[in-house]
């Protein structure tokens, strides 16, 4: 019995479009579903389009749905970008949009047929408290009551816990830094806040988003750090897009590689550049490689720990599931733990979590 | 163990169960359906499953999957196929497939359609099974107005009409009815399944555009009544009873714009089903 061809990957597609020209029903039909579950479906769709691939109708029906549905909720970013704007324009600090959002508001078209979840800001932690009794004043409530959920955020993480709207419904996470508190890395966010730019679009003078280097740092560090990887490939795959868009800016390898030893981030971000490379077969200049092993004394990307990331990021396939990958998944979530506190916290923590998910009702 | 992919227009949907009320379900309502093979492209993949351990036998339980996922809470193993019916209208309405999905009967003369929306217990099931199993209108559908933004048409979706409650003894006494088991206590009472009317299903991939959209409201004894309305009342009553335009943003609003532009929209309110038809026909063949 011959085996039935499945045909190229997700992330084959998503690296060389072209390759979706031959593609059967079958295959289209798997290609979508593998992009739903990924979250990836208008991100294919924008690149199947740029590429001017000739799509079945049945299958385009998709992924312009999909792309449909991610211009409209680019569509309420930028409105809730001019509510943060009204809601904390006159505090003359820099309001920095991270991810997301700064991908909507960017000057580069990043992030198209994105879908989104929440919005984060970056500001200066001196502000803090200004920031966030502004934004209750117009709406924003904390998501998180609990006693123990409070003091997890203020004490130990970077941002506050999550806000949420009370009419929008919108989310809201407020970061002071971009790693927690407690994290082995120690990055100063102020490196970050003072070279962010403003954007183009009118109205929004407090408004900045990072700097191209920042964007991609940041999206790396946070990939590298997440425990969860249901989006993961998501992220990925922004990381890709935006080093496929920046790489032709002149000095902008050179100005990646030194941002990121400049701000104790070079472990992550090398280990980023050798995944994105690994994954989507991304080019790294070597001299930015050679630069970032350096700063690590020497060590490069443990292979290993590539290895596991490659598995762990494999996009689920309905009907089938691969062990190998339900481990790499446990292993990265465990090792995310382990890089955002220490052990005497994370275990705690942990337990924690544990109890709470066989006695949710013992929460107070 | 059922495995087949079901052309229900616009959608392939592959269904998979392990139960043989489902199996049963499809042949009686489904068996005109045309089937595909599995090198066919997939729109739904949807799976009605057992419980799992324990609920596989003590208070048995179905469970439905999307795409290998289950978004629903579980109902009783004797639902299985009522399941099946609101997990695909569940999947048509929230999976963004550039239609703008309407909650609504929608009925056909020729190409010239008419939109029965309506709140749940408005009476628009009825009166839909009513102007196609009693009289000659052609069913698209019984609850999902599906309107496709480029063409400006409507698709139709022939499925079994569902029937709550009074409506089904109602319907019984209708000549072209076909009625299928009766669920008792589901979460919408007593429910049951009519029959696509085999004319409607004949032309069930024939589009219409819309000519009248007609608000029902049925009050027991309740005086005939009349009123023609505005495009624009009619729009914002619309959109309340929509699943998606507010999702479809700009494509959306357009699309119900133009759907509108040439439509006349009543709203009707009436005591008996004889009223109802009468209503309709004095709207409809003026």
């Amino acid at each position: 019995m011959t085996q039935r061809d499945e045909g190229p990957t997700l992330v084959a597609v998503l690296a060389d479009p072209q390759l979706a020209t031959p593609l059967n029903d079958a295959q289209w039909s798997r290609l979508v579903s593998t992009a739903r579950h990924a979250n990836l479906l208008g991100a294919l769709s924008g690149r199947l389009k740029a590429a001017q691939i000739l799509i079945p109708a049945r299958a385009s029906r998709h992924l312009d749905g999909a792309h449909q549905l991610s211009d409209r909720q680019h569509r309420s970013v930028r409105w809730e970008v001019h509510q943060l704007q009204a809601a904390l324009g006159h505090l003359s600090i820099p309001i920095v949009l991270l991810k997301g959002a700064a991908y909507v508001l960017s000057a580069h078209s990043l992030g198209q047929g994105r879908l989104f979840g929440d919005i984060d800001i970056l500001v200066p932690r001196t502000a803090l408290g200004e920031v966030e009794s502004q934004l209750m004043l117009h709406g924003w409530v904390s998501a998180k009551t609990s006693a123990y959920d409070q003091r997890y955020y203020r004490q130990w993480m970077h941002e506050i816990p999550p806000m949420s709207h009370i009419r929008r419904a919108t989310v809201l996470d407020v970061h002071h830094t971009i790693l927690p508190l407690t994290a082995r890395h120690k990055p100063d966010p102020q490196q970050i806040l003072s070279r962010a730019l403003p954007v183009s679009e009118p109205g929004l003078p407090a408004i900045r988003v990072p700097c191209p280097e920042d964007l991609v740092i940041h999206s790396i560090v946070h990939l590298v750090h997440e425990g969860e990887l249901h989006n993961g490939l998501r992220d990925l795959n922004d990381i890709h897009s935006m080093l496929g868009k920046f790489g032709s800016m002149p000095g902008f390898w050179t100005r990646l590689a030194a941002h990121a030893i400049g701000n104790d981030l070079s472990g992550p971000v090398s280990f980023g550049l050798a995944l994105v490379q690994q994954v989507f077969g991304t080019p790294v200049p070597v001299v930015v490689r050679e630069q970032l092993t350096q700063a690590q004394r020497g060590r490069r990307p443990s292979t290993l720990l590539l290895a596991t990331f490659g598995l762990a990021l494999e996009p689920p396939q309905p009907d089938e599931q691969n062990p190998a990958v339900a481990i790499a998944q446990w292993l990265i979530y465990v090792r995310s733990h382990s890089l955002r506190m220490p052990l005497r916290l994370v275990v705690p923590h942990l337990a924690r979590k544990t109890w709470l998910a066989w006695f949710p009702d013992k929460e107070r | 163990m059922i495995d087949t992919v079901l052309h229900i227009f616009p959608f392939n949907v592959r269904i998979r169960s392990s139960f043989a009320g489902v199996a049963e379900h499809l042949d009686f309502f489904y068996s005109n359906h045309p089937r595909h093979g599995s090198d066919s492209f997939i729109d739904f993949d949807v799976q009605v499953l057992h419980g799992q351990g324990l609920r596989r036998w003590w208070h048995p339980q179905a469970r439905l999957l999307l795409d290998g996922k289950e978004s629903f809470f579980p109902l009783p193993a004797v639902q299985a196929a009522p399941m099946l019916e609101w997990g695909l209208n569940w999947c048509i309405a929230s999976r963004p497939l550039g239609y703008l999905v309407m909650h609504a009967g929608l009925l056909a003369q020729g190409d010239r359609a008419l939109m029965l929306p309506g709140v749940p217990g408005a009476g628009k099931s009825t009166l839909t099974a009513s102007l196609c199993l009693l009289e000659d209108w052609r069913l698209l559908s019984d609850e999902l107005a599906i309107l496709d933004p480029v063409s400006g048409l409507m698709q139709p979706h022939a499925r079994p009409i569902c029937l709550k409650n009074a409506s089904i003894e109602i319907a019984c006494g209708f000549p072209k009815t076909r009625l299928g088991r009766v669920y008792h206590d589901t979460r919408k009472g007593t429910i049951s399944h009519a029959a696509c009317p085999t004319a409607s299903m004949a032309a069930s991939s024939t589009p219409a555009r819309v000519q009248w959209v007609v608000f029902p409201r049925f009050e027991l004894d309740s005086p005939p009544r009349c009123e023609e309305i505005s495009r624009v009342e009619a729009f914002s009553m619309i959109s309340e009873q929509s699943f998606n335009r507010e999702r479809m943003g700009e494509v959306g609003f357009d699309a119900l714009c133009a759907m509108l532009t040439d439509a006349r929209c009543f709203q009707i309110v009436y005591g008996s089903t004889d009223a109802g038809l009468q209503l309709i026909h004095e709207i409809t063949q003026p």
